[in-house]
């Protein structure tokens, strides 16, 4: 089984700050989008159950590394970084083409992604790479379950009304939630063994997309204006032990007599 | 201060870091309430190969330094003592076997102890013999081709789950001071161990302490680590490189202290303003950091210096225990008072802290003893 992991590195959720006015500011202090890690686990533990090999796929500025480096610290086989100047100020519809092209030169079975990032919240840069390789597209799901004998694959998807339970042949491309269960913790081992680990940094002209086709440039959408929200005053926070915060919170909502 | 540390060991202390943060802190409180050894977060470590960091890689370990494996206990025992103790006291454990161990030993052991299956002790203290182990009086007479152990030791820190306990008996009576002890690694279920009781105890509650009868105990010469009569040099050794780890573990309890009173002196307000506001409180905030980052300091750099074979590797070993110990029991009083009444009662996490901080003025050595091998040192240095 060979899967491909979509993974994004995102501001530390929280500290998001603009530059220029607009732009999510990506200069530093990156992490694995949280929903990222939750398809990445799933695919560790399918590797674990089927053997073959993970790999992570990231496009993003340098400071994705740290990023990257968990990845593989979990069990990632081995990561590929698109990274080229020409990219800064893509939109969804770029970053799906150079995945997309980036994924033509991956070998898979499965291509998992999260379902959103926690940064840009699209959602829907998976299904524009889905469609681009003309891969079906499995969207929240809630447990992956591949036959590879029979070459498909079932996917418990999350519905109005409960579970839908959807197959399709392999090569698929999976977006996944978060029921998939919880990322593990990497191990001190995996942290060692992560620094020998290939980390193959792709550029544009490796994946073969023109410059001219991506970047702020190329961009379709344009973002008028963006502001933080407006702070929240007055938060109390709680941070004593659960017995002890349940008091807290019953005298708080007492004292407003909302109890 | 991170320049004294590879970016692979900030790597692993975040990753230990965040591992304690959120695993170990939740179960801290109840640990301590509960007095109960926790499996849980034995298992935790054992599953992130937190134990197998300072053996050697050719027996399963990852070998890493001295260094690192103190980083790990002081990242644990700033959320809870007895856990970080539970990395110290494997460490120690297993010290005598990697000093004195054969080839043959080690390979018998250590990938046990390296992947957390097997749980170490280190038996050295008897009711009356503390600080001074020339008062030993257990015993180990060759029988049989193998030895055979009758005795009683107290004040054994996991005495009571280890699987293997190393066990330091009187081989040779007329051999004279410093020569007459001789090293055993005595394994759980030997017919004739037991553990005759364990200690209610001021701090560190959930960490075991038995005292551990040798009645008749058959051990077979496989078992015995370094020659005959080499026991004491072979505890003396040990206790060099494990100071180190009584001394992270005090660095990470002042640590734990100093974040919690902190925390608590931007949010509690009196007088209208946060008491973080108040000068005197500002002034106990800051010593609490200070020392906390000296005493931090001291022990990495006696780590790099062991760690390097430093000829007075036994002085810094003792300098950064007895300065850690001292500052642990300084700093978690001021938390306690910095929280007031609060810090005083166990819905806050302090005065457990300040009751831990005590075992690291006592254990491996009193402060006093520290002084001594400190003292002694310095005036036999040429």
């Amino acid at each position: 089984m060979r899967i491909v992991v979509l993974l994004k590195a995102v501001p530390v959720v929280g500290n998001e700050k603009l530059v220029d006015g607009w732009r999510v500011d990506r200069s530093a202090g990156l992490e694995a989008n949280g929903n990222d890690e939750y398809v990445l686990e799933a695919g560790l533990k399918l590797i674990e159950q089927h053997g073959g090999e993970l790999v992570t796929l990231t496009m993003c500025p340098t400071p994705a590394m740290e990023a990257i480096r968990k990845a593989l610290a979990m069990g990632a086989a081995r990561a590929v970084h698109v990274q080229d100047p020409a990219l800064a100020g893509s939109d969804t519809l770029a970053t799906g083409l150079v995945l997309s092209a980036a994924l033509r030169k991956l070998e898979y079975d499965l291509v998992f992604a999260g379902a959103d990032t926690s940064d840009g919240q699209g959602g829907i840069v998976g299904a524009a790479v889905a469609s681009r390789l003309g891969l079906p597209y499995l969207s929240y799901a809630a447990r992956i379950e591949p036959d590879p004998g029979a070459g498909t694959v079932r996917v418990r998807r999350i519905s109005a009304t409960g579970y839908d339970v959807i197959e399709a042949p392999m090569p698929a491309f999976v977006a996944g939630t978060q029921l998939l269960g919880e990322p593990r913790y990497p191990s001190l081992r995996g942290i060692m063994q992560a620094r020998q680990k290939e980390i193959a940094s792709w550029t544009l002209a490796d994946v073969g997309v023109e410059p001219s086709s991506v970047g702020s440039a190329a961009s379709q959408t344009e973002v008028d204006s963006a502001t933080p929200p407006p702070p929240r005053g007055g938060a109390t926070v709680v941070r004593e032990a659960p017995e002890v915060a349940a008091e807290r919170i019953v005298e708080f909502l007492a004292s407003r007599r909302l109890v | 201060m991170s320049e004294r540390l590879t970016p692979e060991q900030v790597e692993l202390r975040d990753a230990v870091r965040e591992l304690a943060r959120d695993r170990i802190a939740p179960r801290a409180a109840e640990i301590d309430e509960r007095g109960e050894f926790p499996r849980d977060v034995v298992e935790l470590l054992a599953r992130h190969d937190v134990f197998a960091l300072g053996y050697p890689t050719e027996y399963g370990g990852l070998g890493e330094p001295l260094l690192t494996n103190c980083l790990m206990i002081e990242e644990v025992s700033r959320v809870c003592a007895t856990s970080g103790l539970i990395l110290a006291v494997q460490a120690l454990g297993s010290l005598p076997l990697l000093l004195a161990g054969s080839d043959e030993q080690k390979r018998r052991w250590i990938p046990g102890l390296a992947s957390g299956e097997l749980l170490d002790a280190f038996a050295l203290t008897e009711a009356g013999a503390g600080s001074d182990p020339a008062g030993i009086r257990t015993r180990a007479v060759r029988d049989d081709g193998g030895w055979r152990i009758d005795g009683t030791k107290r004040f054994i820190s996991h005495g009571s789950v280890a699987d293997l306990v190393a066990v330091f008996a009187v081989t040779d009576p007329d051999a004279g001071r410093h020569r007459d002890l001789s090293c055993f690694y005595v394994e759980r279920g030997m017919p004739g161990f037991e553990v005759s009781r364990l200690e209610h105890k001021m701090g560190i509650r959930g960490s075991p302490t038995a005292e551990l009868v040798f009645d008749g105990v058959r051990v077979p010469d496989a078992n015995r680590v370094g020659a005959v009569g080499d026991g004491f040099r072979i505890a003396m050794r040990t206790l060099d490189r494990s100071r180190p780890g009584v001394a992270a573990q005090a660095v990470g309890i002042a640590q734990g202290a100093t974040d919690a009173a902190v925390a608590y002196a931007k949010e509690r307000v009196q007088f209208g303003k946060p008491i973080g506001e108040q000068q005197m409180v500002q002034a106990m905030l800051a010593d609490m950091a200070t020392r906390t980052e000296a005493a931090r300091q001291l022990l990495y750099e006696a780590c790099d210096r062991i760690e390097r074979g430093d000829r007075d590797g036994s002085r810094w070993a003792a300098m950064c225990k007895l300065f850690a110990g001292d500052t642990a029991m300084a700093v978690t009083t001021d938390a306690v008072q910095v929280l007031g009444g609060y810090g005083y009662i166990t819905e806050y996490p302090v005065e457990r802290m300040m009751r831990d901080a005590k075992i690291t003025q006592l254990y491996e050595g009193t402060q006093q003893i520290q002084r001594l091998v400190i003292a002694r040192a310095l005036l036999s240095a040429q």
